[in-house]
């Protein structure tokens, strides 16, 4: 009876084990669950996921039907007795320090090598001197834009200007303002040019936001108080999401902004369409 | 050193107040900490739910909503701000009031002195004190639940300034002070106990109780309270700090030129990434505050019912303790898409991967005790079991949000929610479930039901896979986290359905709960009563009384003679030598 029951334990580890992994392939390739498709350069960021993924993959079905299997094979008969192994000879200690070694070398050079640490450094580093600058400001629960205008500069704001009618405090005073291009929160689109760098600036009127790019693996915090950065190249034309992705207060779920991505010409043709700051504030 | 002084003082007559409420023996104690955690714990659950049922059915009225949470949920809809509240509170609740204060303060408490010898902790009234003093904690949260204002719902991590202005969302207000004052306290009692864990563990060991025959579940109570002892107060000064800033007009974490809905904010000069860096100072040892009790209660049991040594006790030991002084320096993880300085993220990538090293070496020792066992499958057993099957995915998805540019992509999705879920908190509550079956006969003389208590098992156990497993790949996909509703955006609302799945899952694992609850109580009154040593176990506790006297022991404390896991030692009778059998000398 004793002898029965361990055996049921052991054979409902493998068994669900065995089972949920096959269902869960099944069910994820049915449905398609995967990263969302790439609209950018950061490749690598997607090449290291998957090579992570494999990894631990097989290290998960290696560990989880390993731990099964001895649920299953040793499970207790009475009058046996277990093998003793207290693990205190240096043979013994080195086993159990090589499997967790080997992991770490397994993890390092997947997470480091692949380029993972030379892509950190492109996002953070210097930014391409032709690239196309986005201002991006977060504010419960909406996203205002900013393009610099033809002179590729954006123009001086103070708090204190911050009004119904100037939402983003532009100091008109400044030459560089003039021409900046303005959509108050919740009325605007990212257009984003086509194979060009773009850095968006992002900044924070009141609490954290974080804008995120889920085609374009893009996600940087709006911090109130500083401008944050990043860069990268649109590689897809098309409509995408940018979602919020820190919590910013009850609104957080719907504070969303629609991204398109065309062809230099026409973003350029279609910022040319727009009133400048100069010709609203005063 | 390891020698302990003789009390006096034995059994001396006890009233119901000092013996069941104001009680400095360390037993009872550990028995409050224990029902109350299991409280909040049921708290916590429910929280849960109603998440759940949010999130499988965005939009549709549930009446029995508005009966039960009134203007949170008119019209049977759950508000957003309701549903933030519920995130907060959750996590607040089950990291610290559960897997904090219920998991260290009940095993701590209870194992430590017992475990090595001694009658009691080293201030009995400072543990009394710790006790009673994260119950006034948990009185000031859960009032925070029935004010006009609903309780604090920033996200457990506080950041500012969401936190920090009080019209920033409804539970910013009230609800949050509440929170804060909630938490000083809750640290004050944490550090009440860890200075009773070290210092019973270090001057309070019997005669014979060298460190290197202290049980695996001491080695492991002692480091967290180390870790405890030097992370809780960052979070004590950060929750001042923040306490200023919302009362007192200080700009810690707020910087100038703020203007939240349409109106200029008052503060300047502040910095709300300072905040993120005291919050996960503590936040990150935290997790390792939760797990190592977990890992360690673990090995203890695993040991004993799979009837072997634990597998190189000495490399075990030093890579609990390699995990708690690596965990001091890999909080910058949570924040590589902060705006931090970006060298410091490439740091935190190469702590962060180290700190799987000594996590791997455990889970490895683990498996290698179970091999050619002779497990025993206890209700204690198959959770300690479930614990390994459920820490496993946890630590290797570790791995991507380790790594700094797949964390940009990963960071605050569901990835990171199904992550923690694995790691630290279901494998840390089958830890505490493990440990209370296997203790339970010691602190209630009396046995826990062993076919509900397999069932509670393989209904949680498999109610957490379906439960969790999904969100991986919803993560995958990029959908954030503390998203009242999936809605909104094409890449979310694909996931409708299988929300709706989670839910039902969520909700079958809850009703494996309930077995619990009353396995738990119902044995406490009628359990059938237990011997000494149910589990044929070595470890002292298990050598007296269930449950022991005041006092622990008899009139001599036990003197140790051997390891801690002595179990099938060639040529010995029985399968376990207990830890104060003495060691026979040969004659030659």
């Amino acid at each position: 009876m004793e002898e029965k029951q361990s055996k049921f334990h052991g054979l409902l580890f493998l068994f669900f084990f065995v089972f949920g992994m096959i269902a869960s392939v099944w069910i994820v390739l049915r449905n398609g669950w995967w990263l969302p498709e790439l609209a950018s350069d950061r490749e690598t960021i997607d090449r290291i996921f998957i090579t992570i993924f494999i990894i631990a993959g097989i290290l998960f079905v290696i560990s989880e039907l390993v731990l099964s299997y001895f649920i299953f094979r040793y499970s207790g008969q009475p009058g046996k007795k277990a093998f003793y192994l207290p693990g205190t000879t240096r043979k013994e200690i080195l086993w159990s320090i090589l499997p967790g070694t080997l992991v770490v070398i397994i993890l390092e050079i997947s997470a480091e090598f692949l380029g993972g640490a030379s892509l950190w450094g492109k996002i953070h580093g210097e930014i391409p001197k032709d690239a196309f600058l986005v201002e991006i400001t977060g504010e419960q629960f909406a996203w205002s834009l900013r393009y610099p205008g033809p002179d590729g500069k954006f123009g001086r704001t103070d708090p204190s200007l911050i009004s119904y009618d100037n939402p983003l405090g532009i100091d008109i005073s400044d030459e560089a303002a003039k021409d900046d291009i303005v959509f108050p929160a919740g009325q605007g689109i990212m257009y984003l040019p086509l194979d060009h760098p773009v850095v968006l600036l992002i900044r924070s009127k009141d609490v954290i936001h974080s804008p995120f790019l889920p085609n374009f693996r893009v996600k940087q915090d709006a911090v109130p108080g500083m401008t944050t950065r990043t860069w990268f190249v649109p590689k897809k034309e098309g409509e995408f999401e940018l979602a919020c992705a820190e919590l910013c207060g009850l609104g957080h779920y719907r504070m969303k902004l629609p991204v398109v991505v065309k062809p230099m010409e026409e973003v350029k043709q279609w910022l040319s369409e727009q009133t400048p700051a100069g010709d609203i504030y005063y | 050193m390891a020698i302990h002084t003789e009390h006096t003082e034995v059994a001396h007559k006890q009233s119901f107040i000092t013996k069941y409420i104001f009680s400095t023996d360390h037993k009872t104690i550990a028995r409050q900490y224990l029902i109350t955690g299991i409280f909040w714990g049921v708290v916590g659950m429910i929280l849960s739910w109603l998440m759940r049922l949010q999130l499988a059915y965005p939009n549709q009225p549930m009446p029995i909503l508005e009966k039960i949470l009134g203007k949170w949920a008119e019209g049977g809809i759950l508000k957003p701000e309701f549903y933030v509240a519920l995130i907060t509170m959750h996590g607040t609740i089950m990291v610290f009031f559960l897997l904090t204060a219920g998991l260290s303060g009940t095993f701590s408490n209870y194992l430590i002195p017992l475990q090595i010898g001694a009658r009691d902790m080293a201030f009995p009234v400072l543990n009394m004190l710790s006790y009673w003093v994260f119950f006034a904690a948990s009185v000031v949260m859960l009032a925070s639940f029935f004010i006009q204002t609903g309780p604090a719902a920033v996200g457990w991590t506080f950041y500012p300034p969401l936190s920090a202005l009080k019209n920033s969302i409804p539970g910013a207000d009230l609800g949050a002070t509440l929170w804060l004052i909630s938490m000083a306290l809750f640290i004050v009692s944490s550090l009440l106990g860890a200075l009773n864990y070290i210092t019973t563990t270090l001057n309070f060991r019997t005669k014979g109780m060298s460190m290197g025959r202290l049980p695996i579940t001491v080695w492991g109570m002692f480091v967290t309270a180390i870790l405890g002892l030097l992370s809780f107060p960052v979070l004590l000064a950060g929750a001042v700090m923040l306490i200023f800033d919302r009362e007192f007009g200080t700009s810690f974490f707020v910087p100038s030129g703020l203007v939240l809905g349409g109106q200029p904010v008052p503060h300047e000069g502040g910095n709300p990434i300072l905040w993120q860096h005291l919050f996960w100072f503590l936040g990150h040892p935290e997790v390792y505050i939760v797990a190592i009790p977990a890992f360690s209660l673990v090995g203890e049991i695993l040991a004993t019912n799979a009837r072997k040594p634990l597998f190189a006790y000495k490399v075990s030991v030093g890579a609990i303790i390699g995990i708690g002084a690596l965990s001091m320096i890999v909080w910058g993880h949570h924040m590589y898409v902060s705006g931090m300085n970006p060298v410091l993220g490439e740091v935190f990538v190469i702590t962060t991967l180290a700190i799987s090293f000594p996590t791997a070496i455990l889970v490895f020792n683990y498996l290698v005790t179970i091999w050619r066992g002779n497990l025993r499958f206890t209700p204690a057993m198959l959770f300690a079991l479930g614990f390994l099957g459920l820490f496993i995915p946890g630590a290797l998805t570790g791995a991507f949000l380790a790594t700094a540019p797949v964390d940009i992509q990963l960071h605050d999705t569901y990835f990171v929610v199904a992550h923690f879920h694995f790691t630290m908190a279901t494998s840390a509550a089958f830890g505490m479930f493990a440990g209370v079956y296997h203790w339970f006969p010691k602190m209630f003389g009396r046995m826990m039901n062993d076919k509900l208590g397999k069932l509670h098992f393989w209904g949680s156990f498999i109610g957490v896979y379906l439960i969790f497993f999904p969100m991986f790949f919803q993560g995958i996909a990029g959908v954030p986290r503390r998203y009242y509703a999936f809605t909104e955006y094409n890449f979310t609302s694909q996931f409708l359905g299988l929300n709706k799945f989670i839910t039902i899952a969520a909700f079958v694992a809850g009703a494996a709960q309930l077995l619990f609850l009353f396995n738990f109580f119902w044995s406490i009154f009628k359990g059938k009563k237990a011997d000494k040593n149910p589990w044929k176990a070595t470890t002292l506790e298990w050598q007296t009384d269930s449950p022991p006297p005041h006092g622990n022991w008899g009139p001599e404390t036990p003197v140790v003679y051997r390891g801690p896991y002595e179990y099938s030692v060639p040529g010995a009778e029985e399968d376990y030598i207990p830890q104060t059998v003495p060691v026979k000398v040969e004659t030659k």
